[in-house]
């Protein structure tokens, strides 16, 4: 046996043995909570032992998951989406109630995305709903862009600079999308003053993107701290202050 | 003398009473709305001591003599806020305004009714004082309507119309004359991160981000796709995208195709080389994370809008030694790209790749009338920010999102 056979065997032996002792001693209870329990601890550990390497429990996990996840998928569009808002309405039309013929419409274009599957001689359909997705995204996000990412950026950086704390606040974020819009001009070289403009810009995206990384990595630390919790209070049962 | 007197009181006391009643009362229907709503405005009472203390309520009702029924309440202080409708002056602060978009049922007093389009309601102002005496105003009578053109935002279609123009007249311009484009690092190493995958017979794995065809940033992955597409095509490399969006597949199928058919190699191409991976976000990163520990791609391309699994993609990327070469315009993704990536594609970095690669005319002009644009911005960015301080705000609110 190689090493990570015998790591391997000796992990399952350990999980087995401990959930052993948990369902005998009633630490986890003999129902589907404390089933739920042991298989939510299982995975947890089958994913963590990818920090090992790649290994036949992950493996299992990664399936799993994604086979789950298409799953779950297709339960939530069939009834949050297609049962409610095609199927329904689409089989109680009637000579009284023609107002939903309308949905006729979408259900075709999503039909015509389906025959990409399908041979060369009907597959051109696709593009017509293509085309329709891809131009109603450009179209709708052209002035929500121009309202999110200029005219909002805009107003809150045009404001009278005074000689306060607030003023010097002011200024240095004048300065920093001053210098951060010079960075990304591209027609222009970056050299003499519009290249040292573009570095002060690239020394302030730095900057924010330190923040940014040290404040995301504390959510991701929280969020470890929850699985490790999990691990030790609800599956071992461990009476621990720290969670 | 005791009649002329009493009669001095009365007159005195009614013109009192006469100051409390609210005063310039007017309703219309609100302006850049689609409809089912009237607006009632009316003056401040200054000359009131106790004036932060009147109690509004806003009766409306179907008949001009009545009967009205409760629609809204205001507390005593409130003021024009709202600078989109009544603007930014000084005599904003002089007006008081209420939406009434419904009124209690006369029938069934906890329903509302609400109003309704074309149909002309009347409106009166009771104004109920500290010490319980109320007021009512005149009463106005205004329609709701459905406002086709919201004015709030002309500022964003002059732009976008300015900015448009802009770009038609880079593209014009790059049609009669090269444009000059700066180096940009990550883009000029696509080509040596394709050879050597090349050299070592391993795969190219092009990851598309979350989101969907409607996103800039996945419009972009897929113009750098078909550039990548194109090299793997004439190196003969083997190419795997990545989906977790089945439109993006789709058109990233189309598009792989057609770089193999361009690159005179239609027969390398297989719809299999673009595939779905999982539709949920933790499940795609699980799955890509496997896929990059066993086949061992040597170029890893991760292109678009990521989330939370940008680590995860680019720590498992790193730790096998591949290539890696990240774009996106996630902000707080950026640093994980960054540090993890041997090159990263800042936010518009990555919309002028696609410029970069293939060096259009259309795409460059584009590029170009951006710059532009950007330009504009900045001028104008500094000169609204030196009248500020100059006192002059006006820049400052032609500019301002509604």
């Amino acid at each position: 046996m190689s090493r990570d056979q015998i790591i391997f065997v000796a992990f399952l032996f350990v999980f087995a043995v401990i959930n052993i002792y948990l369902f005998g001693s009633d630490s986890l209870s003999a129902d589907w909570a404390g089933f739920g329990t042991f298989l939510a601890a299982g995975i947890t550990l089958s994913l963590y032992s990818f920090l090992y390497k790649d290994n036949p429990l992950f493996k299992f996990a990664e399936n799993l998951y994604v086979g789950v996840a298409a799953a779950y998928t297709l339960t939530q569009v069939w009834y949050t989406v297609l049962f409610p808002d095609v199927v329904e309405p689409l089989s109680g039309l009637d000579s009284q109630s023609m107002s939903n013929l309308w949905l006729i419409v979408p259900t075709l274009l999503g039909l015509f995305m389906l025959t990409q599957l399908s041979s060369a001689t009907f597959s051109w359909l696709s593009r017509i709903a293509f085309a329709f997705v891809v131009g109603l995204g450009a179209g709708l996000s052209i002035p929500r862009t121009i309202a999110a990412n200029l005219l909002a950026q805009l107003e809150p950086t045009m404001q009278p600079i005074t000689p306060t704390w607030e003023g010097l606040n002011l200024l240095i974020i004048l300065v920093g999308v001053v210098t951060v819009l010079v960075y990304f001009f591209y027609s222009v070289e970056h050299t003499g003053p519009v290249g040292v403009a573009s570095k002060i810009g690239i020394w302030f995206l730095m900057i924010s993107f330190g923040a940014s990384f040290g404040y995301t990595i504390m959510a991701r630390l929280s969020l470890l701290i929850g699985r490790v919790g999990f691990l030790l209070e609800d599956w071992l049962v461990l009476e621990l202050p720290l969670f | 003398m005791r009649y002329f007197l009493c009669c001095i009181t009365l007159v005195f006391c009614a013109a009192q009473a006469h100051a409390q009643q609210p005063t310039g009362v007017k309703a219309e229907d609100t302006p850049n709305d689609s409809g089912g709503s009237i607006t009632v405005v009316w003056d401040y009472p200054e000359s009131y001591e106790k004036a932060e203390q009147i109690r509004y309520i806003i009766s409306v009702g179907e008949f001009e003599n009545g009967p009205f029924h409760s629609a809204k309440y205001n507390e005593a202080n409130l003021q024009s806020t709202d600078p989109g409708t009544f603007g930014h002056g000084e005599e904003t602060s002089q007006k008081i305004f209420a939406r009434i978009t419904a009124y209690v049922a006369p029938t069934d007093p906890p329903k509302r009714i609400a109003i309704e389009n074309g149909k002309t309601y009347y409106v009166q102002v009771i104004a109920h004082l500290p010490s319980g005496e109320s007021f009512p105003s005149a009463v106005a009578s205004a329609e709701a309507y459905e406002n086709f053109f919201n004015t709030l935002k002309t500022n964003n279609f002059v732009l976008g119309t300015i900015f448009s123009l802009v770009i038609l007249g880079g593209i014009i311009l790059a049609q009669k004359r090269d444009l000059f484009i700066r180096r940009i690092a990550g883009l000029e190493a696509l080509d040596e991160a394709l050879g050597r995958a090349t050299e070592m017979g391993k795969p190219v794995l092009f990851v598309h981000g979350l989101h969907d065809m409607g996103s800039v940033s996945t419009i972009a992955a897929v113009n750098v796709l078909s550039r990548v597409a194109h090299r793997t095509a004439e190196f003969n490399t083997e190419l795997r995208v990545a989906n977790r969006d089945p439109v993006v597949m789709a058109v990233s199928q189309e598009v792989v195709k057609e770089s193999y058919l361009n690159a005179g190699r239609p027969d390398a191409y297989s719809d299999d080389m673009v595939f779905m991976v999982a539709t949920e976000q933790f499940s795609y990163a699980a799955a890509l994370d496997g896929m990059m520990v066993r086949d061992r791609p040597a170029t890893n391309i991760l292109m678009g809008y990521f989330y939370a699994e940008s680590l995860l993609l680019a720590e498992t990327g790193a730790s096998t030694g591949a290539i890696q070469i990240a774009g996106t315009d996630s902000y707080t993704q950026l640093p994980f790209f960054i540090t993890t990536c041997d090159y990263t594609l800042m936010g518009e970095e990555l919309y002028a790749a696609s410029a970069y690669l293939s060096r259009e005319p259309k795409l460059l002009g584009s590029l170009k009338g951006q710059d532009i644009g950007k330009a504009v911005l900045l001028i104008v960015m500094i000169l609204g920010t030196l009248l500020a301080t100059l006192g002059n705000q006006t820049l400052t609110h032609i500019f301002t999102a509604y």
